[in-house]
């Protein structure tokens, strides 16, 4: 068993790397670069809009060209200000919160698919094949189909308005669970596992000491992916909370461009534009700095399609 | 004892001995699933078999609002949006998706591995920002749009209107989730033997041919996920248009999509049973659609 899953793993790299030779001998194609670059275009702009604008004053965003910079008023130094300290420094309060539901909610989210995903690829149990069942068929469930009646059920118990609300739902993403499982079955040999069994370690320890350091490129990729799902909340906590203290930023950035169609309030589309930037940057950063793993992660996610 | 054991180690390594070791390494997981997908599912169910009267409380209605949901025209109207949807935005996206991968692929283009982030960055920005950008882009008093049409001394017609909200959300999706199918597919081809590829050279095969008889029916396993993804995601849309309602109120009903109907007969209406039967009717249409997309898929493998 093992060395039938061992191999083709190796056969893989050998063609990927000779694959990678032939590459540098191909010779590249000019129009299917240009067609590409359309593509890459498209990608760009909305994020070149943002970056331009974020250097905008209010007023500045209705009077100048939206593709070019407002002559003379560079503002991006006093939006990022503003945004930080407006209605006494809220914008950070949210990025705390965002950055508590993502660590405890992703976290705990991929806490408990690697040890599901394991438990399901190593261990042959009773009620296993009805646990595969329900699995497999909720992941079809849209998660947001389940927002209003989980909203209901939480308002009964008086769970409604408290972080528990928006972090309980987000522990669990079946499809990391899926990804895990499909990993562990591949990268955890058997035998590993039987000579730490005979050497009488328990199937906890056993798990810790040897199948996770060779699980950690699965983990990583599944720690990434749940943690895009929490940021992007928003549904879940739109519904759950009241009390804005309690915002993630995604559901705050609205609530702030929301604010000028509301009698009386302020338009402060600079600071939703500043502020979703720095939002983004710090996102893409988490993702460039982290792309080896979730790029290697992916692929080992759909080999055994 | 020892003895059959030792006599069957192909059974030990293959299925190991089964036990309920395995329960303690799925239990914790299980545990949180029944309360945050079976408990809502079972609750959704009881509530949808229920009304509330002024009169009397909760009373027992049977199916009654599962009744009311198929000839209710708001609800077959929001599901009739998300199955245009699905039948426009999907398919283009996911060719997009898919010709982006095969180029990245081919290894004929400068810069792969530009291209390959660049199409790939928009699917880290969260849903609720890409929307708020794209509606100040739509947006006619200093969105891109107003702009274009001052340049051109035209006017442009509005992003926003209800004849065309659709197709910008459409637009909205596409950028969002272009890159990251690609990136599925990508890593899909990336594991196609490339023997294969010679073995086709050299009997005469282009490259057209190579992409139909070779690498489309490798990476079938891919499209067939990609799509499920994308019919899930599709049904469930609501970040856009609850997003973009502020800015384009008239366009956008508060029956815009199943999952929006779903949201405002709760918090706007009240009226919680009968939100819980659209959720299940649209989780069970959902359920079937994924399904058949699944069929479809692995018959023609």
């Amino acid at each position: 068993m093992t060395t039938t899953t061992r191999v083709p793993l190796r056969t893989e790299k050998r063609a990927r790397s000779a694959s990678e030779g032939t590459r540098r001998k191909r010779r590249g194609s000019v129009t299917l670069t240009v067609l590409t670059s359309l593509m890459a275009i498209y990608a760009l702009v909305p994020l070149a809009w943002l970056v331009i604008n974020a250097t905008k004053t209010q007023d500045g965003l209705f009077t100048s060209f939206g593709l070019w910079f407002d002559d003379g008023h560079f503002a991006l130094g006093t939006n990022l200000r503003d945004t930080f300290t407006y209605d006494h420094g809220i914008y950070l309060r949210w990025l705390g919160n965002t950055l508590f539901y993502v660590v405890v909610g992703a976290g705990g989210a991929t806490f408990l698919a690697v040890l599901a995903g394991y438990g399901l690829a190593k261990f042959d149990f009773p009620g296993k094949r009805a646990v595969f069942g329900i699995v497999i068929g909720a992941v079809a469930v849209p998660p947001s189909a389940l927002a209003v009646p989980t909203f209901l059920m939480f308002s009964r118990i008086g769970l409604t308005n408290t972080p528990w609300a928006v972090i309980i739902p987000s522990l669990i993403v079946p499809f990391g669970l899926y990804l895990m499982w499909t990993f562990a079955d591949e990268a955890v040999p058997v035998e590993m596992l039987e000579a730490a069994r005979v050497d009488g370690a328990s199937e906890m320890r056993t798990f810790f000491r040897i199948s996770v350091p060779l699980l950690a490129p699965g983990i990583v990729t599944v720690l990434l992916f749940s943690m895009v799902a929490t940021m992007n909340n928003y549904l879940l906590p739109l519904i759950m909370l009241k009390n804005p203290d309690w915002y993630p930023l995604t559901v705050g950035l609205n609530s702030w461009n929301a604010q000028a169609t509301t009698a009386g309030g302020q338009a402060v589309f600079n600071l939703v534009i500043a502020g979703s930037l720095i939002m983004i940057v710090l996102l893409l950063a988490a993702f460039l700095t982290l792309q080896r793993y979730w790029q290697s992660g992916l692929a080992a996610g759909s080999v055994k399609e | 004892m020892a003895v059959p054991q030792l006599a069957a180690p192909r059974a030990v390594k293959t299925t190991h001995r089964r036990s309920w070791a395995g329960w303690q390494f799925v239990g914790p997981f299980m545990i949180v699933f029944t309360l945050v997908f079976l408990a809502p599912i079972a609750y959704a169910i009881y509530l949808s078999l229920y009304r509330n009267r002024l009169i009397g409380g909760n009373a027992f209605v049977g199916l009654d609002n599962y009744r009311k949901v198929i000839q209710d025209p708001q609800f077959w109207s929001a599901f009739g949006r998300v199955a245009l949807f699905l039948a426009v935005q999907v398919p283009i996206m996911l060719f997009l998706a898919l010709l982006v991968a095969l180029a990245i692929d081919s290894g004929r283009l400068y810069g792969a591995g530009f291209f390959r982030i660049t199409i790939f960055l928009p699917y880290a920005v969260p849903a609720v920002v890409a929307a708020l950008m794209w509606g100040f882009m739509y947006g006619a008093r200093f969105g891109l749009i107003g702009n274009l049409s001052d340049f051109l001394h035209v006017q442009l017609p509005d992003p926003l209107r209800p004849g065309l909200i659709l197709a910008s959300i459409g637009n909205i999706t596409t950028w969002e989730y272009v890159g990251y199918n690609m990136l599925i597919f990508y890593s899909a081809l990336r594991v196609v033997p490339k023997s294969l590829y010679e073995s086709a050279e050299i009997d005469g095969a282009g490259q057209f041919r190579i992409i139909t008889a070779i690498k489309l029916p490798h990476i079938r396993g891919a499209l067939v996920i990609a799509t499920i993804f994308s019919v899930i995601g599709t049904f469930q849309l609501f970040n856009e248009p609850s997003i973009l309602k502020d800015l384009a109120p008239n366009a956008i009903t508060t029956y815009f999509t199943p999952n929006f109907y779903a949201y405002s007969l709760t918090f706007s209406g009240q009226e919680f049973n009968y939100s819980a039967a659209v959720a299940v009717v649209m989780a069970v249409l959902t359920m079937i659609v994924a399904y058949v997309v699944q069929l479809r898929g692995s018959r023609q493998r």
